[in-house]
């Protein structure tokens, strides 16, 4: 169900194709596709799945770019194919494989799951400093407060800083860029005061250190969240805290 | 097949879904509750609204206001208990959002800041620049993992209910990833799976809004309600339909034609003024807005771009410091999409199917005709939209009516007893599989889906005839026939997106349906249900009533009316700009001397 308008002329796109019950390894298959200047390679990929091939498997929803379901490669970069414009990629043939560094389940479907429970490991919620009923109102904020936390809560977890960073794609269980955005995104929260719960999730060989400063993360990130950012405000957060550690007693949230 | 013993059931996991949740984790931390959802929750719809959420913050405003605001919005169609009720609650829950860390954009002092909307007489609109969905719905989302009662059911699509006895116990879900079923059983049931949009050609919604939780209670006897309601949201892309929020207009942007013109003033919206004046102009509703767009281009005054025709919105007189602050989202979605710098020049916009006012019939305590069946959002009608929603009430609703919906579910649990093992779970199993290993007549879904689209487009869109909307009766009848007979292109299990979007298809055709016979037989013109064939006119006689569809298997639903709870507000005359300032001197006039006292946030304890 493409929306775009009257196609002019053609491309070719190839798709890497995987049927765990059917296929023994990836391969990539070819198609052609008629393209207008306002195609995305979502649409792209809808037309192939609608007019040629229905057994084409990839996620999508918003068609805006805010949902995160459409993280792929393209062309060995990873992006949002509904944001990606065919007319930019053409005349040469397009590769489209699945997200790096993740599990392929079938196509250009890649295993989410692990992303998600690191996100659920950092506490990713309010943990109040001072409890206050709902009752009593809203918290003050100002703009500076805000400033500080703002930019990484514009996270939309599409994934695209993991398929980028190769510490994650050398350690599966490296926290990886976009789980450390979202521990700075409540840790620089002026309402919060979890951090020393999130802290404790990040000092390990798996946690923050074992970024090693690349930065790719964010050049990759379509909503410009900055978590190499996080990930060094962390490093630094992460060192002083190693020290206290000794000094200060420890509860669970 | 696996079985999973919950005592809840949630179907949906955005911004309804995911707050029903929170609602009954914090009322029974001892109860079992399983939150399923065909994508992962942050994918869900929730996250493209981008405006704001209503709740009376303002001295100078009242719950009074927002009541007649949202019932003469919804010209008079609305359930007024509901509405007092709705409005009484929407700023606790915004504030409530605010505790979970929901990042609310602020004044200089640190305070809420809220924005004008069309259709709001005074600026109550909270948001979060124009990304306020998405933050409402990661907020929720966040949150949820706080609660260990809440077990996810992430990538598993709902097949049918499971009901027995008289009695929702349950439901079958099958999982994207593996292609294998799971029968929930649970003693309540919240349906809370968004709206329909996806059924009209061009629209606004994501490829998941198909209305999977509709048909689901439709086809077990539950019926939809003011279905003909379908809103048209004025300012969207051409071509991808993609949505161009109503806070440009907050903020003061300007609607265009290809003349130049702010040509709302020529159907009474005006006097046009340079700064944006609350009700008037572009800060009209929405389906006024909608249908001035469709007079403009029948005169040929709207701009030809490749995408189709469009009227022009202007931001420009806004400055880029303003737009970078406010509306960041649509800077970056106009350049990405339309090529186009929108501090520089105007983005062409046009109307596009947004939302579905109706739904599920469901009471003020969220509670469908079905025992043990709760639905909230945009998937059920508890009646506060009537004709027309008001921008800026959905993301509120979903807030308000999902904690009720997650807290009455919990009541219902706690007084009923275990849900029994039917061996219905394995006939919905052995439907699924049979559609999977179907031979059928070779057509594949995908021409019978772009078929519908086109067909609800030119029968049901922004103005209605009778002939077009009988066309697109039997058009939908025959779709559902050949739908019968279609033939998948992939029969393995595993992330099979051909199946899963075939199901998808016949719960689309089913709403598809509803919504044309109950435009078709609703005779009269009324909020975004506009007729050209002789029903001009609003008939409060004949049609101060509520629609119900009622599912009849193959054949075409049947249509009867219920009753419009009225409390506190006889219907009027709808009036914007000048003439509505009018109206509203008047009608207060007739309200006072009724003597309502007003609204307070203790009104209507559910």
């Amino acid at each position: 169900m493409s929306d775009a308008t009257i196609p002019s002329k053609s491309i070719e796109l190839r798709v890497l194709r995987y049927r765990p019950a059917s296929d023994r390894e990836p391969v990539l298959v070819s198609y052609r596709v008629a393209y207008s200047d306002d195609m995305s390679v979502l649409q792209a990929l809808q037309s192939i799945k609608d007019t040629q091939d229905g057994s084409l498997s990839f996620r999508w929803s918003c068609r805006m770019a805010v949902c995160g379901s459409c993280g792929m490669m393209i062309n060995g970069e990873p992006k949002l194919a509904c944001n990606t414009f065919v007319r930019d990629l053409a005349p040469d043939a397009v590769i489209i494989e699945p997200l790096q560094n993740f599990p392929i389940e079938r196509d250009l479907v890649v295993t989410v799951g692990d992303f998600v429970k690191k996100i659920e490991s950092i506490y990713p919620y309010i943990i109040p400093k001072v409890a206050k009923p709902v009752e009593d109102g809203a918290h003050l904020q100002t703009p500076a407060q805000m400033a500080a936390y703002e930019s990484f809560s514009d996270c939309i977890n599409c994934m695209l800083c993991y398929a980028a960073c190769p510490q994650f794609g050398a350690n599966p269980d490296f926290i990886g860029p976009g789980a450390m955005a979202l521990l700075q995104r409540y840790n620089g929260d002026s309402r919060d005061g979890g951090r020393q719960f999130r802290l404790d999730q990040i000092h390990g060989e798996d946690g923050v250190w074992a970024c090693t400063a690349v930065g790719i993360c964010s050049e990759v990130c379509p909503k410009q969240v900055d978590p190499a950012n996080a990930v060094n405000q962390n490093k630094t957060n992460s060192a002083l805290d190693f020290f206290l550690h000794y000094v200060q007693p420890r509860s669970q949230p | 097949m696996e079985h999973f013993d919950a005592d809840i059931l949630i179907l949906g996991a955005g911004g309804a879904g995911l707050r029903a949740a929170i609602a009954a984790a914090e009322a029974a931390p001892d109860l079992t509750i399983a939150l399923v959802s065909k994508v992962y929750p942050m994918r869900s719809h929730t996250v493209a609204a981008e405006g704001g959420s209503a709740g009376v913050v303002q001295s100078h405003d009242s719950l009074d206001n927002h009541f007649n605001d949202t019932v003469s919005g919804g010209d008079w169609l609305c359930e007024q208990d509901v509405v007092e009720y709705f409005v009484a609650h929407c700023t606790r829950e915004m504030v409530q959002l605010e505790h979970w860390g929901c990042p609310w954009s602020r004044k200089p002092d640190g305070h809420i800041n809220v924005r004008a909307f069309g259709g709001m007489k005074i600026e109550r609109t909270w948001f979060a620049a124009d990304r306020s969905g998405f933050h409402i719905l990661h907020t929720l989302f966040q949150t949820s993992t706080r609660f260990p009662a809440i077990r996810r059911f992430d990538e598993y699509f709902c097949v049918d209910l499971l009901v027995d006895d008289g009695r929702v116990q349950g439901a079958v879900v099958l999982s994207l990833s593996t292609g294998e079923f799971t029968a929930i059983h649970a003693r309540a049931v919240v349906i809370a799976t968004g709206g329909a949009g996806r059924v009209f050609r061009q629209n606004t919604n994501g490829g998941i809004v198909t209305g999977d939780g509709m048909a689901l209670a439709y086809r077990h006897g539950v019926p939809l309600r003011d279905m003909e309601f379908v809103q048209y949201h004025p300012t969207c892309l051409p071509g991808t339909g993609i949505l161009i929020t109503e806070a440009c207009r907050g903020e003061g942007a300007f609607l265009l034609n290809k003349e130049g013109n702010r040509y709302l003033q020529d159907y009474g919206l005006g006097p046009a003024e340079a700064k944006p004046r609350n009700k008037y102009m572009e800060l009209g509703p929405r389906d006024r807005l909608s249908q001035a767009f469709w007079h403009e281009q029948r005169r040929g005054r709207t701009v030809n771009t490749p995408q189709g025709d469009a009227v022009l919105l202007d931001l420009r007189h806004l400055g880029p410091g303003k737009i970078k602050e406010r509306l960041p989202l649509i800077l970056d979605l106009a350049k990405q999409f339309m090529g186009i710098d929108a501090t520089t020049a105007p983005i062409p916009v046009r109307p596009a199917v947004h939302y579905t006012m109706g739904g599920i019939l469901v009471d003020i305590r969220t509670a469908a005709p079905l025992a043990g069946l709760f639905a909230a959002g945009e998937c059920s009608s508890v009646g506060i939209h009537g004709a027309n929603r008001l921008g800026s009430n959905s993301l509120a609703e979903l807030s308000v009516f999902g904690r009720v919906a997650g807290e009455q579910a919990v009541e219902f649990a706690r007084g009923s007893s275990a849900p029994r093992r039917s061996d219905q779970a394995a006939a919905v199993e052995a439907s699924a599989l049979a559609l999977l290993d179907q031979k059928g007549r070779g057509e594949h879904h995908a021409a019978l889906r772009a078929e519908m689209g086109a067909s609800m487009e030119k029968g049901c869109g922004i103005y209605r005839l009778g002939t077009e909307m009988q066309e697109t009766c039997d058009t939908l009848a025959e779709l559902r026939q050949r739908y019968a007979g279609i033939t998948l292109q992939d029969r393995s299990r595993a992330w099979n997106t051909d199946w899963v979007t075939a199901i998808e298809l016949g719960f689309q055709l089913d709403v598809a349906h509803a919504m044309a016979h109950s435009a078709l037989a609703r005779t009269e013109s009324r909020g975004a249900h506009q007729r050209l064939d002789g029903f001009e006119q609003r008939d409060d006689a004949n049609f101060l009533r509520h629609s119900l569809a009622h599912y009849q298997g193959t054949a075409a639903p049947t249509i009867s009316y219920a009753p419009v709870t009225i409390t506190r507000s006889q219907p009027g005359s709808r009036a914007y700009g000048a003439a509505g300032e009018h109206e509203e001197a008047a009608h207060k006039d007739a309200v006072s001397k009724f003597g309502h006292p007003p609204i307070s946030k203790d009104t209507a304890h559910v």
